[in-house]
């Protein structure tokens, strides 16, 4: 359904930050994107959603198709229309609206406005804890209801596709492994397909079907999630465990040098 | 009622009017920064070419008051949309001071060019109110003064509904809001700036309908937005409700200065407006409603 082709991102004409990224998602497909921190995530979900020319970014090569179309340069507006849903790093909600609002404003594009109401209520049964607080302002919801009303908002266009950027970035592990537990029946029960971009790998992988690890803008191993979990190097760089299962610092210095042969 | 009461009564109702005003074209002010950040300088010549089209149309055309008002809002909408189509589009991701300096130019070039087109003589706004006051339990209220109160207030609540349940207005507060996630939500933020600005100038060109009305008409007019700064600043550049109370504020106040200091000491009434914003910045720099700190991620 979406098939992102090679494509080089260039910000501010100078800093090449994607060098050349290629990526597949079939049709309810759960797939996740992981890597370090500066390695290209977020640009490449940027470049898919349209933002990244907004940025001073530009997509100098390759091409973004999806069903069948060429997306690589149209506006980001005309691309939620065509159901492709971000939901952006930091969560990044309307704290000036309130819940409810916020969960409007998502549906934006919409222009069958008597569903919405349904819509609104059926995203409601996902996130419970947002129901209660429909009528608040959001600045006051806590960073798990924050990231669930962000997830909210982005199915308010009933998306096609839903793209996450970290959703699991600053919250406690239980209410990481509620949303969790929600992005998986979302797209069981909506047959909504799912890009997923973590740090967290453990939690990427154990939801995704397939998975694609990027370094300084390039992917530099892709494969089923259950096969990449088991990988020597996935193991214990991204899982951070070694072979003893002892628990291991991602920045220390030798190993980071040994990952970067292992890229090479 | 004794006189004093009276005479207070009297400088309030006055205050408020002139203050529904200032509030009026602090408003357009702040719709304008909190969407697109920039401050417009230029926003006192369009409530003044607000005043001149529609005294155009009422003296050269003979067009009845309220055809003359409808008319033109629509000429202050679509010099909205003009002016940011042609001069702050091309504009965006330059430096906020480039901007800044770009609307003081506008402000300049459309003073001279009103003055090339209109002239620069006083003109009589041919004023639709009558002119016998009502008397309402001894207090004297003028007609004009109680239109401008009744239009004001409703072109309010308007906005308010307008920006609370309509799609259009959610959008602009979710653009003033975070510009880059209303473009993920499929919000043209292009549509949502010319809308913002056509809106604004709008909402000026009432505003300068009404001046005409208790001023006298000419380009000077145009600096009636230096009242609405403070007025802007008071309410805290970024709330819409602080630039309808600072614009009353300020407005209430310079009136009742005016009244009772102005024999001992002219001028205090047009100091009045900048001495209560010293004095209110001194204790909330960010101003009554301001966020104490305005981020832009
Ligand atoms: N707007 C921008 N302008 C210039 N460089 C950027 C911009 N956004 C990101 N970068 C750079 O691009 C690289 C990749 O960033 P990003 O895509 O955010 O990585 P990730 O999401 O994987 O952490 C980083 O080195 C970052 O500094
Ligand atoms: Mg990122």
């Amino acid at each position: 359904m979406l098939r992102v082709n090679n494509i080089q991102v260039v910000y501010n004409d100078v800093i090449l930050v994607l060098k050349g990224i290629s990526l597949e998602i079939s049709e309810k497909g759960k797939v996740a994107l992981l890597g370090a921190n500066g390695a290209g995530k977020t640009t490449t979900l940027k470049s898919i959603s349209g933002i990244i020319r907004s940025q001073n970014g530009e997509l100098e090569e390759g091409d973004i198709e999806f069903l069948g179309e060429s997306i690589g340069q149209k506006d980001p507006d005309e691309i939620v229309r065509k159901g492709i849903s971000m939901v952006p790093e930091g969560r990044r909600i309307f704290d000036d609206l309130t819940v409810a609002e916020n969960l409007v404003i998502g549906a934006h594009i919409r222009t069958d406005r008597s569903c919405i109401k349904e819509d609104m209520d059926r995203v409601l049964t996902y996130f419970p804890h947002l129901k209660i607080r429909e009528k608040q302002r959001s600045l006051f919801l806590s960073g798990g209801e924050q990231q669930m009303l962000a997830i909210g908002r982005g199915l308010m266009c009933r998306p096609r596709l839903l793209m996450l950027d970290e959703p699991s970035l600053g919250l406690a592990p239980m209410v990481v492994k509620e949303i969790f537990g929600i992005l998986e029946r979302i797209n069981r029960e909506q047959g909504t397909a799912t890009l997923l971009v973590e740090q967290n790998a453990r939690i990427a992988l154990h939801f995704a079907e397939y998975g694609y690890i990027m370094e300084s803008g390039k992917v530099v191993l892709d494969g089923p999630a259950a096969r990449l979990m088991e990988n020597d190097d996935v193991k214990e760089f991204y899982l951070g465990v070694t072979k003893d299962d002892q628990k291991k610092s991602y920045s220390e210095v030798k190993h980071y040098k040994r990952r970067k042969r292992w890229l090479s | 009622m004794d006189e004093g009461t009276k005479y207070f009564l009297q400088l309030l109702i006055s205050g408020l009017a002139v203050g529904s005003l200032y509030a009026l074209v602090a408003l357009g002010f702040v719709l304008i920064y909190k969407a697109t950040n920039i401050l417009n300088f230029a926003h006192g010549e369009v409530m003044m070419i607000g005043g001149l089209v529609c005294y155009l149309l009422l003296t050269a055309f003979s067009i009845p008051f309220i055809w003359a008002t409808l008319i033109t809002l629509v000429f202050a909408l679509f010099f909205g949309f003009l002016t940011e189509r042609v001069i702050l589009r091309p504009m965006i991701g330059q430096p906020i001071f480039a901007v800044v300096m770009i609307t003081i130019g506008l402000s300049i070039f459309l003073r001279s060019l009103s003055g090339i087109v209109f002239g620069h003589h006083n003109k009589i706004f041919p004023s639709p109110f009558s002119e016998t006051p009502i008397n309402f339990k001894g207090l004297v209220l003028s007609h004009t003064h109680i239109w401008i109160m009744i239009i004001s207030a409703l072109l309010v609540l308007m906005l308010a509904l307008f920006f609370k349940y309509s799609r259009t207005g959610l959008s602009m507060r979710g653009v003033a809001n975070d510009q880059d996630t209303a473009m993920l939500m499929g919000i043209s933020v292009k549509r949502v700036f010319a809308l913002t600005w056509g809106l604004a100038f709008a909402i000026a060109a009432v505003a300068g309908i009404f001046l005409s009305n208790v001023m006298v008409l000419n380009i000077g007019l145009s600096l009636v937005a230096i009242k609405a700064f403070p007025a802007v600043i008071l309410g805290g550049l970024e709330s819409v409700p602080g630039a309808i109370i600072g614009g009353l504020t300020i407005g209430v106040l310079e009136t009742i200065v005016g009244g009772y200091l102005d024999d001992m000491m002219p001028g205090a009434k047009e100091l009045t407006a900048f001495v209560v914003l010293f004095l209110v910045l001194m204790v909330r720099p960010y101003g009554l409603f301001g966020k104490s700190e305005i981020e832009r991620v």
